[in-house]
């Protein structure tokens, strides 16, 4: 059903969430494959977003790895993986955002890397800053990375936000409440991974990324 | 193993991430429309993504201050039973998810014999489905919500 998108907390949904009941496409007329969006797509600082510029950004240095999987705990490897956020600041480097929030010359926010053969992927930013928005009184949005997932098949295309543990803002957010089971919710945020951090120089987080199973991809 | 939830790509998925658009689904034919919301507004912040599986071609575009978007595509071809169509992915802020729809061509005979058309018994839902000829190719133009709202696809 559509109605799952319905959620008028967040009130960007009220005049585009569709009102109709979704057309029941069966999966065998679905359309599957995928593109293949390989090493041309991806630069090679893409998985760098503390050197994409002269100097070091400003805040907390971060490594964030994981990997991409479906339902059946099978690795999808060399699939494209987009991600985009603030800065520490809670700012998106980009006109349409107003936050007065200071703008950092050496941080675009913006990443791209293929998962490995066994599903795998490593980035390294900077921990993002939550930020107003006007969604109702005193909003704000807990701190997020955005994650653009391709997978296989244009039937497991996903899009999004990996959030950091305990996070206060957690239960004032329409957008991370709009899933309403929460263990669900809970498969949003990140683990701190302290095996995973590079001592004197960046802490980890783990996110694992699980997509829908493409029964038909199973087929040989 | 649970799969990880959808949310909104929020405000900044075009700006932040642009796509370079040198592969494409095609050269012949143009491929354009509009993004409306339940009021008929055009939705300046949208991304469209098509996907063409019978010959693998995959194109991105946002959509502009006045909620257009243009692709370039060739004509796809049938997929078994199913007529020529292109699968579209339709990400904005305010969309919890994307939402899936399928752009037909208005002159293919095989539409009244594909098998996801001729299951919808509503006439007029079925055409949100079709597009309509233009000048240099299609116009398909797609509305959120509202009368004409669009048909769009869960699959099950």
């Amino acid at each position: 059903m559509s109605g799952f998108l319905d959620w008028p907390a967040y009130r960007s949904t009220v005049l585009r969430a569709p009102k109709r009941p979704f057309v029941a496409l069966p999966l065998r007329l679905a359309d599957t494959g995928g593109p293949v969006l390989g090493e041309s797509r991806v630069g090679p600082l893409d998985n760098d977003l503390t050197r994409q510029h002269d100097g070091e950004p400003l805040g907390e240095r971060i490594i964030v790895h994981g990997r991409v999987l479906d339902t059946g705990g099978r690795p999808i490897p060399h699939t494209l993986v987009e991600v985009w956020q603030a800065n520490a600041a809670g700012r998106y480097a980009h006109h349409v955002d107003r936050h007065p929030a200071p703008l950092d010359p050496n941080f675009s926010g913006a990443g791209r890397f293929l998962t490995d053969a066994d599903g795998a992927y490593r980035f390294v930013t900077i921990k993002p800053g939550a930020y107003p928005w006007r969604n109702h009184d005193n909003a704000w949005r807990p701190a997020h990375i955005h994650f653009s997932v391709f997978g296989r098949s244009f039937t497991q295309r996903l899009v999004t936000q990996m959030y950091f543990p305990g996070d206060p803002l957690f239960g004032q957010d329409p957008i991370f409440n709009a899933v309403r089971d929460p263990a669900a919710r809970a498969r949003m945020i990140a683990a701190f991974d302290l095996e995973s951090t590079e001592p004197e120089w960046a802490l980890a987080y783990r996110f694992d990324v699980v997509l829908q199973a493409t029964p038909f991809e199973e087929a040989p | 193993m649970n799969p990880t939830p959808s949310q909104t790509v929020g405000p900044y998925f075009a700006v932040m991430l642009p796509w370079d658009r040198s592969e494409e689904l095609g050269t012949e034919l143009w491929l354009r429309g509009t993004l409306y919301d339940g009021r008929s507004e055009p939705v300046a912040d949208g991304v469209l993504e098509v996907w063409d599986a019978s010959s693998g071609g995959f194109g991105r575009c946002r959509t502009t201050v006045d909620g257009e978007y243009a692709f370039r595509f060739d004509r796809p071809g049938p997929i078994g039973a199913q007529a020529p169509h292109l699968a579209v992915s339709v990400f904005a802020r305010g969309l919890l998810d994307r939402v899936v729809t399928r752009v037909y061509f208005p002159d293919e005979p095989g539409n009244t014999t594909d098998p996801v058309l001729s299951a919808i018994p509503d006439t007029a839902v079925r055409e949100t489905l079709v597009a309509r000829e233009d000048d240099d190719g299609y116009r398909f133009d797609i509305h959120l919500q509202g009368p004409h709202e669009t048909a769009f696809f869960e699959l099950v």
